[in-house]
């Protein structure tokens, strides 16, 4: 049975990727997944937002400072600890020496010189790859989706110069044509698309009329609008795709696989249910395989793609009313 | 830096200086946070969480102690386990140490602590420096050892550690606290190898030898009797005829390996001279520049500064002074009333009275002069008029100097002008504020010029006394030849006022020489700065002819987004201006400054920082100064004109930076002042105001509550009352079902608000339309300040509600009472201030309390003014503070003088009952004064009764009247933080629990020691950082609650406003009227938490969340009603303890320096806290509380 999948360029021993988020945080967890059979392993992303919070918070500090005879501080020297990338560096560096599987940094920027600047210290800690996360919510009416798209090619281009290790793109499903973004991502030096990125939503509290912001771990309903641009972006491009959000089962995963996925990102089923999860979907997805007298991976990658399904209709929008029709019923 | 001789030279402070050889010449330390020794105990905590051997290549045993009595103890077993050991302190700190430092000295113990020396606390406290604390042990046995410098403090501290091991005399190295301690000069670091060169080893193993073990056992700290003792006491004689010759041994060994000669006694100036002063510490360096000038020109003048003070060599002493002096002044930097003299001119005459035959056939004539209390100036021109002196027809025998007594007489004269001539180094004066970020990029300066030029720089800054909006004024000094000079700079070439306001606040152009050129942030161009000066200051620049420029410091960080820091650019102009450095070289040498300290906090602040740099030259602009004053506003006085007589011309005095000038008549001998003075110092910090829409507000009042600085009040009033309000007045229909027909209103005193927003964040009135709005939104304060200053007028002049109609339990009734503590100089959102502003309302006006040392008596009593005051029929609560370890015993005290007092006055009445009316005096007698009502008819009573004193006899009427008052119930408290109430008065504290007299017990507790800058107590919890705690606390958080509850007679609460207001309101009520003792603990946010404090509410509610802080109230009343005392006023923990720590730098820190403790720590910490909430459930849920956990 051959799962071995390329990513990124990367050769991997299977699709199962862990996902963006705190499972690489202990090494000990990280090294359980690779036991379990995890062929890579995204990192949390750093936020440079959240470098800038710190910045902030560490001013904040030291405007108190030096004002007073009886209190020139009111912190340990030594706690003027680093509030730059240097943890999240030094920790890929550490995910490197105890794991034998390829190590993703995953970066969120806020701006074109934190992008870059940031991948590039994390290929030089030792990422194989970067995943860059790109996620803004527009909010300024006199900005177009072409600026926005336009703003994310700059990023991919500007990080592509600087890099030589490969990088992927995680975007939302929030853009007018993917397809054409996916091309022009793919144009500007990216390696690979992320579909799609999960993030806190807000919520409403309508007693004290507050917003809460809220995250939670996904479901196997968020599948669908995965398979539907997974889909129909396999054989459309050259960039190595990974679907990322959904897959709890096995047969989540067959259609991730069929609908055209390089590799699958898991996170949430390990969150739910422990490292020991991910061992059972491997098991349950080879078995499938065996079952259906699949012997290479490859066989089953995209043959459920808008190119290669039956009905490429039930991909697009001439579906619609069939769908609701049925629901009628 | 590397000198010629090869020796490092760095920049750094007396403290540091000091430590630096202490640790290294240590094995274990123990520590307490004293001001101003801190920083030695900081800075060790800070080498041994780093892992800095010693010199013998080992990591010391350091130990946080819970008093400094606590430390000695603790040093003494050190010693006797046969350890190298050091401390540190000041002042009281050192008091409390007496009684083992008599034991170190008589069981000959090798050892030497450090002390910054400082005032002792007296009439008032004072952190500043002199020689008060160090005087007060010369009796114990310890040698005493004085420096004057920095690099003195660094070689002498070495020469102390190495004389006592041969000595076996323990050694207490001093040098004046702040002047020395706190000034940043350039020195020649003692490498190890001159370190082991100045150690004797076989004295080291000497001492091992002589440890206490079970190997070789012996017995010490026996008792002895009339037969013995005596004899033995002398028996020690040797060791101290030894020790001077010691010491000389050892500062001769010194010399040959550094090039630094040191003697016992060090003579400087003519060796003919006919006159010397004799001195002690950081003068003795003023003394010898002013003995130089006077000898240059002509004179024969001296100095013979004091090293090794205790044991006094007569012999050394005489042998250093010249034959031919004639009049010898004594300089005593202590004072002792009612002594002949003090202690060093005690000494010195008697000495030459002894034994000066031999030297002279005349005896020289000894005058003795006091000086520099309390780090009062002392300036060469003080040191002009103490030579002059002795040259009169008839010198003076006792003075002063530096001050106009105006009493006793007794102040020498001085020519203020008066300055050295020929000063060769470049001066510089800075004032700005603490926020902005002057001293440390004046400190930043220092370091650049001293390593690019290789000048030789000092400098030394000032603080005032407030958290909020301190202004700091920085002194630099660059030269090329070594920089003594420990007085403040007077003739700057170059001033620089950082912040607008403080020019016409602060007397920042008398510091400017001739010609001097002066920088001043302003929001006005070069076109019209001039013009907005006022008649003086203008006058100032002409007469000096000052070179005036100005810079839009504020325009610049804003639109470099560098928001309010304008450290950097201020530091850029003075560089552009004063031609020190090479401009260029100087901005190279700022960024790379930047770039070392933010590198770590990311790429994007650096560059923030770069770009403020880069605009800050071209912002800088020169001011054409006319010939003449154009100006007719004089500068505006700092206390209105309708301020009491004593707070314009004393308080407006020392507000002004002018409290040099007030003559000893102008003080309170017994330092007793008046309360109310706060309100008439307008500060004006605020940047934006909350600003009240009347139409949303519910009327809930809880921004009135979270105040920190009753800067925002409520009130209703009779709709007739609104009669010639201002227009922007606004009031709405007061909603209450119980009174009825009033108006409301929420106002905010403009110019005393700190903008720290804590009242807009807990406003829950938001509008329904729009959710973004609410009853309290920010505004900018400026164009607010004068319609609100007039609607606040108004609104003061409303008359107050009826206290008697409201509920001293309920969050809105308790927010009408008027706070009697207003405007205190606490941290902008300071979480204690609310809590000791809500006993002022509910209380204020019958409470006495006791505060104990700490941030509440220094905002709470600090002058030049303080926030206690009075309501309209001038009752209000009477404050003192006695010290820090005596809080609890200082307010027993008052409790039983109130109760003795008023047990008379009932006593009185019983006997004369008959005359006063029987109905009378037996509703005084049992009057119930539960509540307001109740207060308010026994005021109405005891009013009567002083009518009535003509129905006793004449005899008694003086005594009736003056303890009629004690029978209206007086609500007692003690107040202090938890480094008082968890570590250093917890044995009193204890002892008072234990009594059950009726007293209200107030912990602010932070959680750290938040007034001396954070070091850790044993309120710190498990996983926090700390000062003394850098790598983490470890142990856990103690439980003083359940601690007090295990008497069975407390009432015991634990209270929060943000976790829960209307608990906090009720605990307090109850806990007043408790009938016996009550200890609340209340959660206060703290800026040594390290997050914004305008979240502060939403912490304390996270807090509580948690389980963090479980709120609960024990009322041992409750079990009459045979209830479980012990009521759980929060609900079990609803989220995991990291919601909460995420939040805060103190522990972050730990979670980015060092993840595995950080995590093991943090599981210990949530495990506490699980056990915790389970025993107060348990405690809670059974008939009684448990009496262990």
């Amino acid at each position: 049975m051959k799962l071995t999948t390329n990513y990124l360029g990367l050769t991997l021993k299977s699709p199962f990727v862990i996902g963006a988020s705190p499972l690489g945080d202990d090494l000990d967890t990280a090294r359980r997944l690779e036991d379990g059979g995890a062929s890579a392993l995204v990192m949390h992303s750093l936020f440079e937002e959240q470098l800038t919070n710190d910045a902030a918070v560490a001013a904040l500090t030291e405007s108190f400072e030096e004002s007073s005879a009886e209190a020139l501080s009111y912190f340990p020297e030594s706690a003027d600890y680093s509030l730059g990338p240097e943890e999240y560096l030094n920790h890929i560096a550490s995910l490197k020496s105890r794991l034998s599987i390829p190590v993703i940094g995953s970066l969120n920027g806020r701006t074109p010189g934190g992008w870059i600047n940031h991948a590039k210290l994390m290929e030089e800690a030792g990422a194989d790859a970067i995943e860059l996360n790109i996620y803004e919510v527009p909010t300024d009416a006199s900005e177009s989706g072409a600026d926005i798209e336009s703003r994310v090619l700059e990023v991919v281009s500007g990080v592509r110069e600087k890099l030589t290790i490969p990088f992927c793109v995680k975007l939302s499903p929030f853009y007018s044509s993917l397809p054409s973004l996916a091309k022009s991502i793919q144009l500007s030096g990216a390696n690979g698309l992320v579909l799609f990125n999960r993030f806190y939503q807000p919520d409403l509290d309508i007693e004290d009329l507050n917003v809460e912001p809220k995250l939670f771990l996904s479901t196997s309903s968020e599948l669908l609008l995965r398979i539907r641009w997974m889909a129909v972006l396999h054989g459309n491009t050259d960039l190595s795709l990974a679907l990322s959000g959904g897959v709890h089962k096995v047969h989540d995963a067959v259609k991730g696989i069929m609908a055209g996925a390089d590799i699958l990102q898991i996170v949430s089923l390990i969150l739910r249910h422990g490292p020991q999860a991910l061992e059972a979907l491997i098991k349950d997805f080879t078995a499938w395989m065996q079952e259906h007298d699949y012997q290479d991976i490859t066989e089953m990658r995209g043959c459920l793609s808008h190119k290669n399904s039956p009905d490429p209709a039930a991909f697009e929008r001439a579906n619609y009313l069939r769908v609701l029709q049925l629901w009628k019923v | 830096m590397e000198t010629q001789s090869g020796a490092v030279r760095k920049s750094m402070d007396g403290n540091e200086a000091a430590a630096n050889v202490a640790y290294r010449l240590s094995e274990t330390i123990a520590i307490y946070p004293i001001t101003p020794s801190t920083p030695m105990g900081e800075l060790s905590d800070e080498w041994v969480s780093k892992g800095s051997p010693n010199l013998w290549g080992h990591v010391p045993k350091i130990v946080e102690m819970q008093s400094e009595a606590g430390v000695a103890g603790a040093v003494h077993g050190m010693l006797q386990g046969g350890s190298l050991s050091t401390t540190f302190t000041a002042s009281q700190g050192l008091l409390l140490m007496i009684p083992i430092m008599y034991k170190l000295a008589g069981q000959l113990m090798p050892f030497c602590m450090h002390v910054a020396a400082r005032s002792l606390a007296t009439h008032a406290l004072s952190i500043f420096g002199d020689h008060s604390d160090v005087m007060a042990v010369r009796q114990t046995g310890f040698a005493l050892l004085a420096s004057a410098n920095i690099q003195e403090a660094h070689d002498l501290a070495c020469i102390a550690h190495a004389a006592t091991l041969p000595s076996r005399v323990p050694f207490l190295h001093f040098f004046d606290g702040f002047r020395t301690s706190h000034e940043i000069n350039d020195l020649e670091i003692l490498s190890d190898d001159v370190l082991r060169a100045m150690m004797d080893e076989e004295a080291i193993l000497a001492h091992a030898k002589r440890a206490m073990t079970p190997d070789h056992p012996t017995i010490r700290g026996t008792a002895q009797n009339p037969d013995a003792f005596f004899q033995a006491r002398e028996a020690a004689n040797p060791f101290y005829a030894a020790l001077p010759g010691i010491v000389q041994e050892a500062m001769f060994r010194f010399a040959s390996l550094t090039g630094r000669t040191y003697h016992l006694f060090d003579y400087t100036g003519d060796p003919e001279a006919d006159r010397v002063v004799v001195v002690m510490g950081s003068g003795g360096e003023t003394l010898v520049e002013t003995s130089r000038h006077l000898n240059s020109i002509g004179q024969r003048t001296g100095v013979l500064q004091v090293r090794l003070y205790r044991p006094f060599d007569a012999w050394a002493f005489l042998n250093a002074l010249p034959a031919t002096v004639k009049h010898i002044t004594v300089l005593d930097r202590t004072k002792e009333p009612g002594a002949p003299g003090e202690p060093l001119f005690l000494d010195v005459s008697s000495t030459i009275r002894a034994k000066g035959g031999s030297k002279w056939s005349a005896l020289p004539q000894v005058s003795a002069g006091r000086f520099g209390l309390a780090s009062k100036e002392f300036t060469p021109a003080m040191c002009m008029a103490i030579f002059a002196d002795m040259q009169a027809e008839t010198p003076r025998e006792e003075f002063t100097v530096g001050i106009e007594d105006d009493i006793s007489g007794l102040s020498l004269r001085y020519d203020r002008d008066f300055l050295l001539p020929g000063q060769t180094f470049n001066q510089a004066v800075f004032f700005g504020l603490g926020s902005d970020g002057t001293v440390g990029a004046n400190k930043n300066t220092i370091k650049i010029i001293a390593k690019k030029l290789g000048l030789h720089a000092q400098a030394y800054f000032v603080y005032d006394s407030k958290k909020a909006g301190a202004v700091t004024v920085s002194h630099l000094r660059f030269g090329k030849e070594p920089i003594r000079a420990p007085y403040l700079v007077s003739s700057a070439d170059f001033v620089g006022c950082h912040q607008y306001h403080l020019l016409e606040q602060q007397p920042v152009l008398e510091a400017a020489r001739e010609g001097a050129i002066f920088l001043l942030n302003t929001p006005h161009g070069p076109d019209t700065a001039w013009d907005h000066l006022s008649h003086e200051t203008q006058e100032m620049i002409i007469a000096k002819k000052l070179k005036f420029h100005v810079i839009d410091a504020y325009k610049i960080a804003r639109e470099t987004g560098m928001g309010a820091r304008i450290n950097t650019i201020m530091q850029v102009a003075y560089f552009a201006l004063s031609d020190i450095l090479p401009l260029d070289q100087a901005i190279s040498e700022i960024k790379n400054a930047i770039e070392k300290s933010y590198a770590r906090k990311g790429a994007d602040l650096v560059q923030k920082n770069w770009n403020a740099v880069d605009q800050s030259v071209a912002g800088v602009h020169e001011v054409v100064v006319p010939a003449t004053v154009t100006a007719t506003a004089p500068r505006p006085f700092p206390i209105p004109v309708e301020a009491p007589d004593f707070v314009r011309t004393v308080s407006g005095t020392l507000l002004a930076g002018r409290g040099d000038d007030l003559p000893v008549s102008a003080f309170p001998p017994d330092g007793v002042w008046p309360t109310g003075t706060s309100k008439w110092e307008k500060r004006n910090l605020a940047h934006e105001l909350p600003v009240w829409d009347s139409s949303l507000c519910i009327q809930c009042n809880k921004c009135v509550i979270v105040c920190p600085h009753a800067a925002i009040r409520a009130k209703y009033y009779p709709e007739e009352a609104l009669a010639g309000a201002p227009e922007s007045f606004q009031s709405v229909a007061f909603r209450s079902p119980e009174i009825k027909g009033q108006r409301y209103t929420i106002q905010v005193a403009p110019e005393d608000c700190t903008g720290c927003r804590l009242c807009i964040n807990v406003c829950p009135a938001k509008d329904k339309t729009n959710a973004s709005h609410k009853a309290l939104d920010p505004a900018p304060q400026a164009p607010l300040r004068e319609q609100e200053r007039a609607n606040f007028a108004f609104f003061e002049s409303l008359p107050a509600p009826d206290r008697t109609r409201l509920k001293t339990d309920l969050v809105k009734d308790s927010q009408f009472f008027t706070p009697l503590f207003e405007y205190s100089g606490a941290c902008v959102g300071c979480g204690e201030t609310p809590y000791i502003k809500l006993v002022t309302q509910l209380f204020g006006d019958r409470a006495i309390i006791a505060n104990a040392t700490g941030c509440s008596s220094i905002y709470g009593g600090n002058l030049p003014t303080t926030p206690y005051t009075v309501n309209a029929d001038g009752r209000g609560p009477a404050w003192g503070n006695s010290l820090f370890e005596d809080n609890a015993e200082f307010g027993l005290g008052l409790r039983l003088s109130v109760s003795d007092q008023e047990q008379q006055a009932r006593e009185m009445l019983l006997a004369t009952r008959d005359n006063l009316g029987p109905e009378f005096v037996d509703d005084i007698l049992h009057a119930d004064q539960s509540n307001e009502s109740g207060i308010a008819a026994q005021r109405a009573r005891v009013a009567e009764l002083l009518n009535r004193l003509d129905r006793i006899p004449e005899t008694l009427r003086p005594r009736m009247a003056r303890l009629a008052d004690y029978l209206v119930k007086k609500s007692v408290w003690i107040v202090g933080g938890d480094g008082w109430a968890y570590d250093i008065g917890f044995g009193g504290l204890d002892h008072v629990l234990s009594l059950g007299e009726n007293i209200n017990i107030l912990v602010l507790d932070t959680e750290v020691y938040s007034n001396t800058g954070g070091q850790a107590s044993k309120s710190t919890p498990t996983g926090a950082i700390a000062k003394f705690a850098a790598s983490g606390k470890s142990g856990a958080k103690k439980d003083l609650g359940l601690y007090a509850m295990s008497y069975g007679n407390v009432y015991v609460a634990r209270i929060a406003l943000g976790g829960k207001d209307s608990q906090t309101v009720k605990a307090m009520a109850e806990a007043e009227a408790y009938p016996g003792t009550s200890l609340i603990i209340a959660y206060s946010h703290c800026i040594a938490h390290g997050f914004n404090l305008a979240q502060g509410l939403e912490h304390q509610k996270m807090a509580v969340d948690t389980g963090y802080w479980p709120l609960y109230r024990h009322d041992p009343r409750r079990t009459e009603s045979g209830l479980n005392p012990l009521v759980l006023d929060s609900p079990a923990p609803k989220l995991p303890l990291s919601r909460f720590t995420e939040n805060e730098v103190r522990y972050r820190f730990l979670e980015a320096t060092n993840k595995e403790r950080a995590a093991a720590l943090g599981l210990i910490a949530q495990d506490q806290i699980n056990a915790r909430v389970e025993t107060y459930r348990r405690m809670a849920a059974s008939g009684q509380p448990e009496k262990n956990s």
